[in-house]
C-alpha cells in the first residue's frame, strides 16, 4: 500500500509502486524505473492515435468525476489555436490524499503524463496547479520539471522530436472551490476562483479562452501507463460483468480506521474486504458504524449497506453513493455523526465562491443549524428545514459545492436520524429517547412529546 | 366557399432560417439565434424574476433567480444565461420553477436586514416585489445575522452591506460600461460583500448608476438618503438639461418639488444611464428667487405688478418699436420656444446666446454616450432656429438696440455692453439683479420641470419632455407667453398647444420635416440633418 | 515526520506588532522584479502572474499591505479593487500581520475524527495564545484552524508557514513549538 504501510497483497500496485522510495523522485532514478518510455512511445504517435488507447482502455477521470478521459481528449481538434492542458493538482475533498503522494514521491510520473496528454491534445503549453498548502509535492514537482528541461525531455525540442511542449507549475493559495475545472481556470488567470458557467466548455473556450483540457493528477499519470502498457492491460483489471469501470485506483482511506493510508485495487474490489481486510476495520476493537466511500461531497453509507458494495462507478452508484475521488472516511462507534456532519457542512460554509444565492447563503445557514442542534438548542423542525434547504441547494447551482453540502447532511439525516433527534431538546433537558437503531420512529409514534 | 389550395403550396411556411422558434409560458416566440430565454420571454410579454441579469452588463449568472423548466432538460436552467433552441418548451410559472424562486428569495432574506421601514428602497425594492409575489410569507431562519456597517464609497454613494444580494451588477458596471474597475467581491461565502480598494471611490462621472442598476437598497444615493418614499413620487418623463447629449431622465416630485432625477432607458441616446451632473442638479428648479408676476415699469421707473394682458401688449409695443432687436436665448429652452423667439426676432434682428462649456466625461463601454462640453440642452435647436453662438453674445448689442432675453444667464457676461441697450425686455423664470432697474417689461415663464415642449441634442435627436410640476405664481409656458407676444407683434396667430408649435417649426424649418410632436413618442426621433453642426461633438 | 522548505525558500518575517506607519518600500525591485518578469512571460496575459506575485510579497513582507495591493496593481497592470478582490478569496493570503510562526491545524470531518481538535487545544496552550487567530503577546505565534489540508491519512496534519507536518498528537505539540525559533 502507499507509503507509510507496507503493501497488502490484494493491492495492485501500478501508481503507487514507488511510494516511499526516496530514489523514484530524480529522473535518472524515474527512468530506471521505466520511466519516460511512454512519453518517447507517445510522441512517435500520432495525436489521435494516442487519444485512442487512451479511450480503449476505459481510463475514466480519477478526480471524482469519472468521465472517460480518451473522450475529454477526443474533443480538442488541430485547429490552429493555442491549446492548453491544465493538471489538476488542487486536491482539496475531505478524505482524499492520494494526489500529493503522487507528486511528491513520483513527480516524474506526473511531468511524463502530462506531457503524454499535452501531445494528445495539440498543446504546447502544459500548466500543473498545485494547491497552495502542498509544500513538498509543489518542491518535488518543480525540481522534476526543471529536470525534465535539464534533460532536453521537456521545451522547445522535446525528446528530439522537433515538438514543443512547456510545463509551468503554479501554485494555489487555499480555495477547494479551484478544484472545479473552470474554478481552476479563473484562478489560474489570476482572478477568484469563481466557477464559469457552461455552455462554453473548456474544450471550445477555456483558459485564456482557448480549447483546454483539465485531467487530474491520478488520470494523467494513469495515462502514461495505459499508453506504455496498453489498453488491454488495463481493461483487463476490472470486474469482469462491468467493462465501464477499468483499471485501478487509488483509495484514500482515513478517519476511524486502523491502517490509514492509500491502498490501490483494482476497480471492482469488493469494499467489505477492503475496509476490514486490507485496512483493518475500526480501530482498537471498535465497531465501523458509517463510510463515506468518495470524498466528503458522496452519500454516506452504513456498515451494513458496504459490505455488498463493489469499489467503481457503477458499484458505488447501485449502492446509491458514488465513486468519486475514492476518499474513503471510516466513523466507528464512537462518531458523533451531527457533529461531524456539521463540521463538513462548516467546510463547505468555509469554501463557497459566494457567487450563488442558494450555496452562498444555504451552506452557511445549514452550518449554523447543524452546530445549534449540536449545542442542544435545535427543534424537531429543524431537522425537516435542513432537508428543505438540502433541497433548494440541489440542481440549482453554476458548480456542485452547493449540492455536496447538501449531500452527507440529506443521507446522514436518513440514515443516523436517531442521532439528530438524540440531541433535540437536550438543552432545555427534555429527553429524547430514541428507539433502537434505526428505526425512522418519530417522536409522536413513539408516545413522548418533542 | 374558398376555393382549394394548391397543392404545391406547404401548410405553412417554414421559418427563415435566421430565426428560433419557442414556446414560452403556451406563448409561440421567433427570436435570432443567440437570444436568450429571458429577453425571448420579453417578447412573449413575460417577465422571468431576475437580480443579476441587466441588458446593459455582461452576463453573470449568479442569482439563480432566473431558473426556468425547459421540457428535456434535467436541470432548471438560467434563462439569462441559456440559448433559445428550435422547440423549446419553457415554463416560468409552474411548480418547479416558482419553487426554485421561492428557495433563492428565502436564502436572500435570511441574512437580510428587517430593514423596509428605514431602507430608500421601499416600494421600488426588488427583493420585497418578489417576495410579495412569490416568496414564503414567513421566515424560518433562528440564527444570527451577519452584520457589517454601512460604508461611504465616495461620490454620492453609501453602500448597506447588510442589504446587500451580491448580485455584481455594480462591479460589472464599473468594470465593463464605466471603464473604473474600483468595485470588486471580496471575502469568500456568506462574508462577501461588495469591496474597494483603499483610495479608490466611486468619484467616477457615471458612477451613481449603480444606485440605480442595485435591485435592493444597498447601493444608496447620499442626495436622496432618507428624503422621500418612493411611492410619494409623482414622476414625469423628461430630457436632462445638464449638458447636450440629452439622456432621457424621469423627473420625480413630492408636492411639487423635484426632488430626483433618474435615467429613463433610449438606446439611441443614453442606454439605461445618466451621469452625476444631470442626476444631482436639479434643485435649480425648485428655485424660489423666480419672477412670479408680469411686471412693467411704471411711472416711478420701478417695474411694477401688472395683469398679463397689459404686460403682453407692452411688450409687444417695446419689441415692435425697436430699432433693431437683438435676442439673447438661452440654449436651455425649448425648440418651440427658440422658434416663436425667431419670429419674434424677425429678419432684422439678431439672435445671440453663449453656452457654458465644460470637461467632456464619456462612458466609455456605452456607444457614443458622455457628458458633453456643451453644458446645455438645446444649443443644437438654437443654432437650427437662426440663433449664433457667442464667447461674448453681448458683443452683438449697438447703440439704441432693444435688447430682449429670454432667460438666459447673464453670469460671465460682459455687461458694460448693457449701457448701450435702448429698452430691455425680460422673459423668463428669474428677473436678473441687473436688470431691475433697466427693464422695460418682465413676463414671469416656467421652466423645464413646469412646462412641456422639446429639445434638439448634439446628434440632432428631438425629444419631448413632460411637465412635472405646477409652475409658481402667475408664471405661464414659454411658448404660451411668447406666443401671445408674437401674436400682439402681428407675427403670427399664437399657438393653442405645444404641439402646434411644434407643427409651424416643422413646416418652416425642413430639417424638422415628416416629424409630428406625436410621433416623436418619448423616445424622440432625428432630424434629417443629423450631422452634428460645425463638426464633432 | 516534517518536510521543511528547501535552501532558498525563506520563512515568513513579520513586523513585531500591529502594522507599520512607515512608507511602503515596494518589493518589486532589482532581482525580485526580475523574478516577477520571468513568471509573467509564462502566461500569455501579465494578470496571471497575480496569484505568484502576490506569493513574492508574503515571502517578502510577512502579509500584503494596502501598499503592496498597489505595488501589485501597478507592476501587472490590474486595478487594485481586482488585486484585494483576488486577495481575499484565497485563505493563504494575510491581510494583516501575523506571528513569526503560523500554525495552522486542519479540523475537517476526518481529522476531527482522530481527534484534531486536541491538537488546537493543545498548541493554544503552550504557545500561550488562548485564542484562536490571536498572535501571542510576543509575537511568535498564531493559531488557526484550517479546512482539508489533503494529508488525512496522516491526522492530524499541521502547517507551521509553510512547513508541512504530518501526524501531530497533542502530546507531540511541545516538540514541535520548542523547533520553532
Amino acid at each position: 500500500m502507499g507509503y507509510p504501510h507496507p503493501r497488502h497483497p490484494r493491492e495492485t500496485p501500478v501508481l503507487s509502486e514507488h511510494f516511499g522510495d526516496p530514489a523514484a523522485r530524480t529522473l535518472a532514478g524515474w527512468k530506471a524505473r521505466g520511466g519516460y518510455q511512454a512519453l518517447e512511445q507517445a510522441l512517435a504517435m500520432d495525436p489521435v492515435a494516442v487519444q485512442n488507447v487512451v479511450k480503449d482502455s476505459g481510463l475514466r477521470g480519477r478526480g471524482g468525476a469519472g468521465f472517460p478521459a480518451g473522450i475529454k481528449w477526443s474533443f480538442m481538434k488541430p485547429d490552429g489555436k493555442p491549446h492548453y492542458l491544465c493538471c489538476n493538482g488542487d486536491e482539496s475533498e475531505p478524505g482524499t490524499f492520494k494526489d500529493r503522494e503522487i507528486m511528491r514521491w513520483t513527480p516524474h510520473a506526473l511531468v511524463e503524463g502530462v506531457a503524454t496528454a499535452m501531445h494528445a491534445i495539440y498543446a504546447e503549453t502544459g500548466y500543473i496547479y498545485i494547491r497552495g498548502e502542498f509544500t513538498e509535492p509543489l518542491e518535488a514537482v518543480t525540481a522534476a520539471v526543471r529536470e525534465a528541461y535539464a534533460a532536453g525531455i521537456l521545451g522547445a525540442n522535446a525528446m528530439g522530436t522537433g515538438r514543443r511542449l512547456d510545463i509551468h507549475v503554479h501554485k494555489g493559495a487555499g480555495a477547494y472551490i479551484c478544484g472545479e475545472e473552470t474554478a481552476l481556470m479563473n484562478s489560474l488567470e489570476g482572478k477568484r476562483g469563481n466557477p464559469r458557467i457552461k455552455p462554453p466548455f473548456p474544450a471550445v473556450a477555456g483558459l485564456f479562452g482557448k480549447p483546454t483540457t483539465i485531467n487530474n493528477v491520478e488520470t494523467l499519470t494513469a495515462a502514461a501507463h495505459v499508453v506504455r502498457r496498453g489498453a488491454e492491460w488495463y481493461k483487463a483489471m476490472g470486474r469482469p460483468d462491468n467493462p465501464k469501470s477499468t483499471g485501478t485506483k487509488l483509495f484514500s482511506v482515513c478517519g476511524n480506521v486502523a491502517r490509514p493510508g492509500n491502498y490501490e485495487v483494482t476497480l471492482g474490489f469488493p469494499f467489505k474486504d477492503f475496509l476490514w481486510e486490507l485496512c483493518g476495520g475500526a480501530p482498537d476493537g471498535r465497531r465501523i458504524k458509517a463510510v463515506i466511500p468518495g470524498g466528503s461531497s458522496v452519500p454516506i453509507l452504513t456498515a451494513e449497506e458496504c459490505e455488498a458494495v463493489f469499489m467503481d462507478y457503477e458499484g458505488m452508484a447501485a449502492a446509491g453513493t458514488l465513486l468519486g475521488s475514492g476518499g474513503v472516511i471510516v466513523f466507528d462507534d464512537t462518531a458523533d455523526m451531527p457533529r461531524q456532519i456539521a463540521r463538513l457542512a462548516r467546510f463547505y460554509a468555509h469554501e463557497s465562491c459566494a457567487q450563488c444565492s442558494q450555496c452562498r447563503e444555504g451552506t452557511a445557514w445549514t452550518t449554523r443549524i447543524l452546530e445549534r442542534i449540536c449545542r442542544g438548542e435545535g427543534s424537531f423542525e429543524d431537522l425537516d428545514t435542513l432537508l428543505e434547504i438540502g433541497e433548494q441547494m440541489s440542481g440549482k447551482t453554476i458548480c456542485v459545492l452547493s449540492d455536496s453540502c447538501a449531500t452527507p447532511v440529506a443521507s446522514g439525516l436518513r440514515k443516523f436520524r436517531h442521532e439528530f433527534e438524540a440531541k433535540i431538546g437536550r438543552k432545555q433537558g427534555k429527553a429524547f429517547v430514541p428507539s433502537a437503531y434505526p428505526t425512522g420512529l418519530t417522536p409522536a409514534a413513539a408516545g413522548s412529546a418533542p | 366557399m374558398t376555393a382549394p389550395a394548391s397543392p404545391a403550396a406547404p401548410a405553412s411556411p417554414p421559418p427563415p432560417p435566421s430565426t428560433v422558434r419557442l414556446t414560452i409560458e403556451g406563448i409561440p416566440v421567433e427570436v435570432p439565434p443567440g437570444t436568450s430565454i429571458l429577453e425571448a420571454a420579453k417578447q412573449a410579454g413575460v417577465l422571468v424574476p431576475h437580480y443579476c441579469y441587466h441588458p446593459g452588463l455582461p452576463v453573470a449568472g449568479v442569482c439563480r433567480m432566473c431558473l426556468v423548466d425547459v421540457e428535456k432538460f434535467p436541470k432548471l436552467a438560467p434563462a439569462c444565461a441559456t440559448a433559445v433552441a428550435d422547440g423549446q418548451v419553457v415554463h416560468v410559472h409552474n411548480e418547479k420553477a416558482k419553487k426554485a424562486r421561492e428557495g433563492v428569495l428565502e436564502f436572500l432574506l435570511i441574512n437580510h436586514p428587517l430593514d423596509c421601514p428605514i431602507c430608500d428602497q421601499a416600494g421600488e425594492c426588488e427583493l420585497q416585489d418578489y417576495t410579495f409575489q412569490e416568496g414564503r410569507a414567513d421566515s424560518r431562519y433562528r440564527e444570527p445575522k451577519r452584520f457589517n456597517p454601512v460604508e461611504d464609497f465616495g461620490g454620492d454613494v453609501l453602500y448597506v452591506p447588510n442589504r446587500c444580494i451580491l448580485c455584481t451588477r455594480c462591479v460589472r458596471f464599473m468594470s465593463d460600461v464605466a471603464q473604473d474597475p474600483v468595485l470588486n467581491v471580496s471575502e469568500r461565502g456568506d462574508r462577501a460583500f461588495i469591496g474597494k480598494a483603499e483610495g479608490h471611490d466611486l468619484t467616477h462621472a457615471w458612477a451613481g448608476n449603480v444606485v440605480d442598476l442595485c435591485p435592493v437598497g444597498a447601493l444608496l444615493s447620499k442626495d436622496f438618503l432618507n428624503k422621500a418614499r418612493a411611492w410619494e413620487l409623482d414622476r414625469s418623463a423628461s430630457v436632462c438639461t445638464g449638458c447636450s447629449q440629452g439622456c432621457n431622465v424621469v423627473l420625480e416630485t413630492r408636492d411639487n418639488v423635484v426632488v430626483r432625477v433618474k435615467p429613463r432607458s433610449n438606446t439611441a441616446v443614453n442606454q439605461y444611464y445618466a451621469c452625476e451632473t444631470g442626476r444631482l442638479h436639479y434643485r435649480w428648479m425648485n428655485r424660489r428667487d423666480r419672477l412670479e408676476v408680469p411686471l412693467v415699469r411704471g411711472e416711478a421707473g420701478v417695474p411694477m405688478p401688472a395683469a398679463w394682458e397689459q404686460a403682453i401688449a407692452a411688450a409687444a409695443r417695446t419689441l415692435a418699436a425697436a430699432p433693431r432687436l437683438v435676442v439673447l436665448a438661452s440654449a436651455g429652452l425649448s425648440n418651440e420656444a427658440l422658434y416663436l423667439l425667431s419670429r419674434i426676432r424677425g429678419p432684422g434682428g439678431e439672435g445671440v446666446f453663449r453656452v457654458e462649456t465644460g470637461p467632456e466625461a464619456p462612458l466609455a463601454g456605452a456607444p457614443d454616450l458622455a457628458l458633453r462640453a456643451d453644458r446645455a440642452p438645446n444649443g443644437r435647436g438654437a443654432e437650427l432656429m437662426g440663433f449664433a453662438r457667442h464667447d461674448q453674445p453681448l458683443a452683438a448689442l449697438q447703440a439704441g438696440d432693444t435688447l430682449l432675453v429670454a432667460d438666459h444667464d447673464l453670469a460671465g457676461l460682459d455687461l458694460a455692453a448693457l449701457d448701450r441697450a435702448g429698452e430691455i425686455v425680460v422673459i423668463g423664470t428669474t428677473l436678473p439683479g441687473e436688470l431691475v432697474s433697466r427693464v422695460a417689461v418682465a413676463l414671469p415663464t416656467c421652466n423645464v420641470a413646469e412646462e412641456e415642449g422639446t429639445f434638439t441634442n448634439l446628434r440632432g435627436r428631438v425629444q419631448r419632455f413632460l411637465q412635472a410640476k405646477a409652475a409658481p405664481g402667475e408664471a405661464r409656458p414659454t411658448w404660451s407667453v411668447l406666443g401671445d407676444v408674437a401674436e400682439a407683434m402681428g407675427r403670427g396667430r399664437a399657438p393653442m398647444l405645444p404641439a402646434d408649435v411644434f407643427a409651424a417649426l416643422a413646416g418652416d424649418h425642413p430639417a424638422f420635416g415628416g416629424l409630428t410632436y406625436a410621433g416623436l413618442g418619448l423616445r424622440g426621433l432625428p432630424v434629417l440633418d443629423a450631422a452634428p453642426a460645425g463638426g464633432t461633438s | 515526520m516534517t518536510y521543511g522548505p528547501s535552501a532558498g525558500a525563506k520563512l515568513a518575517t513579520t513586523p513585531a506588532h500591529g502594522h507599520d506607519d512607515a512608507p511602503y518600500q515596494p518589493v518589486f525591485t532589482g532581482a525580485a522584479r526580475d523574478e516577477l518578469e520571468t513568471l509573467c512571460a509564462r502566461y500569455p496575459s501579465r494578470q496571471a502572474a497575480l496569484l505568484p506575485a502576490l506569493w513574492m510579497i508574503q515571502e517578502a513582507r510577512g502579509w500584503v499591505s494596502d501598499g503592496a495591493v498597489e505595488e501589485v496593481a501597478q507592476v501587472l497592470g490590474v486595478s487594485a479593487a481586482h488585486v484585494r478582490g483576488v486577495l481575499t478569496f484565497y485563505t493563504m493570503y494575510h491581510q494583516h500581520p501575523v506571528g513569526k510562526h503560523f500554525i495552522q491545524v486542519c479540523t475537517t470531518t476526518p481529522c476531527n475524527l482522530c481527534g484534531a481538535e486536541d491538537v488546537v487545544n493543545a498548541f493554544l496552550r503552550h504557545t500561550g495564545c488562548g485564542e484562536l487567530g490571536v498572535t501571542s503577546d510576543d509575537g511568535r505565534f498564531t493559531v488557526i484552524e484550517v479546512e482539508c489540508l489533503g494529508a488525512c491519512g496522516f491526522a492530524t496534519p499541521v502547517m507551521i508557514n509553510s512547513r508541512f507536518l504530518e501526524s501531530v498528537t497533542p502530546d507531540a505539540v511541545p516538540d514541535v513549538l520548542e523547533e520553532c525559533d
